[in-house]
């Protein structure tokens, strides 16, 4: 990772979109003045679409049973996409745990 | 192709009597529409699959199912200014032979996608998306979704639709107009026995040889329609319930459909808990039950509105899956059942054909 990146942590079940890779780089200043967990997934939109589609829908609203951390923290319950991010953070999909039998 | 809750699963048989399963593909992905394209010159298999965490995506396969490929982006979405996102893909079109690269996909929040390529990329049909019925269309119990599409098997200007719980739409100029096609159909849960639109159909067939001919499942109530959907008339003597789900036509035969019946709406189980399978082969005049081979014990298993259909050989094969997880078959027409799968997940959709 260089200086001014942050990662996104990978899911098993997405990494079919990313060559397998668990872990991607993204260059904070391909994010904007201002760069947010939004500003980061509009820009997996255009770099890789398919693992953004699978986190958001159409409308850019988070899939309901998919969570996105800051480090610890669910970004629900920090300020959602408006969420800042900076350098050197990870940024994790992770799967709700839900689903049924 | 046997779609289930937790995946998809294949079925191959070079005599209809033994089968080989395999699967599943996209394991815990609820699988509600499959499509086997045989107008191509190599065969395609289309999936829609919906996963519970990352959401609904189409599918397709020209190897018969040993790979699958997925548009990058999605086959399949809401433009955004509709203001609106892809629940579920409910049904996988083909249309007729003379637009070999036409299918038609029907989606919840209800609409009509068509793609022109074969089911790679697909467009809303903006003529039924903007239908000044639309924003008085209530959802059914599976949501409000587009789960039938019906084309014209020789005029591309036709196709009708199906909507829970808004009832049957046509159109005659390829999709830019649609009008209401419900003249006849009772609505058991409105005031106004017969409205316009607000019927909740649950699957309508179109006999490819007689197009005009149809016959459709309502909740509550059997139709028929010779008018291409026109007007309908209740076509009932012999079922012993008028509640179901799917609806069949044969793939050759003028006069025959299938369909099985389930008690009533507050009773969903087979008349007698038998699983029988309902034939008229007079247009609607009159329905028999089918049922050699099948299970003499109880069962108690509701076969869903994809989950019974019809190859197209000679003569045709008629299949259907339960919730229950297992699949039968008749190789002569309905006449004698057995077993082609078992203990599978839930059956949401089924489709047959023959391929090279």
């Amino acid at each position: 990772m260089t200086a001014a990146a942050l990662q996104v942590r990978v899911p098993a079940g997405l990494r079919g979109y990313t060559g397998g890779r668990p872990v991607v780089d993204v260059d904070v200043a391909a994010l904007g003045d201002a760069p947010t967990v939004g500003a980061l997934l509009d820009h997996l939109a255009t770099t890789l679409p398919d693992l953004e589609r699978r986190v958001r829908d159409e409308q850019r609203r988070l899939r309901r049973h998919v969570n996105v951390f800051l480090g610890t923290e669910n970004v629900r319950d920090l300020g959602e996409q408006a969420t800042p991010v900076a350098a050197g953070d990870e940024v994790a999909i992770i799967p709700a745990v839900s689903g049924g039998a | 192709m046997i779609g289930t809750r937790k995946g998809l699963f294949l079925a191959r048989s070079e005599d209809r009597a033994g089968w080989a399963i395999e699967g599943p593909a996209f394991p815990m992905n609820a699988v509600y529409a499959v499509a086997v394209d045989t107008r191509r010159e190599t065969p395609r298999l289309l999936v829609g699959a919906d996963s519970e965490h990352w959401g609904p995506s189409v599918f397709h396969s020209d190897d018969l199912g040993a790979t699958w490929d997925e548009k990058e982006g999605g086959a399949l979405r809401f433009p955004v200014e509709t203001g609106a996102a892809l629940t579920r893909a409910w049904q996988l079109q083909p249309a007729g032979p003379d637009q070999p690269d036409v299918v038609y996909a029907g989606v919840e929040p209800a609409a009509l996608f068509r793609s022109d390529d074969g089911g790679d990329s697909f467009s809303l049909v903006e003529g039924l998306w903007d239908h000044p019925h639309r924003p008085q269309w209530q959802p059914g119990g599976g949501g409000l979704c587009l789960h039938t599409v019906v084309p014209h098997p020789t005029d591309a200007d036709r196709v009708l639709v199906a909507v829970s719980a808004a009832g049957a739409y046509r159109t005659e100029d390829g999709g830019t107009t649609w009008q209401a096609s419900n003249a006849g159909i009772q609505a058991l849960h409105q005031p106004d026995p017969f409205p316009e639109f607000g019927q909740c159909v649950h699957k309508i067939a179109r006999n490819p040889a007689e197009p005009e001919e149809m016959f459709l499942q309502n909740h509550g109530g059997v139709y028929r329609s010779h008018d291409g959907g026109g007007h309908w008339e209740a076509a009932e003597n012999g079922l012993p319930a008028t509640f179901g789900f799917p609806m069949v036509a044969h793939p050759h035969t003028p006069g025959t459909a299938y369909a099985f019946p389930l008690v009533a709406d507050a009773h969903r189980m087979p008349p007698e808990d038998r699983l029988r399978v309902y034939r008229t082969t007079d247009g609607g005049d009159s329905w028999h039950a089918l049922d050699a081979g099948l299970p003499e014990e109880p069962a108690y298993a509701t076969v869903l509105r994809d989950a019974l259909c019809a190859d197209d050989a000679t003569p045709a094969g008629v299949y259907f899956g339960t919730r229950g997880g297992d699949v039968f078959g008749s190789a002569d027409e309905g006449e004698t059942w057995a077993s082609v799968a078992r203990y599978l997940p839930d059956i949401l959709s089924l489709r047959a054909a023959q391929v090279p």
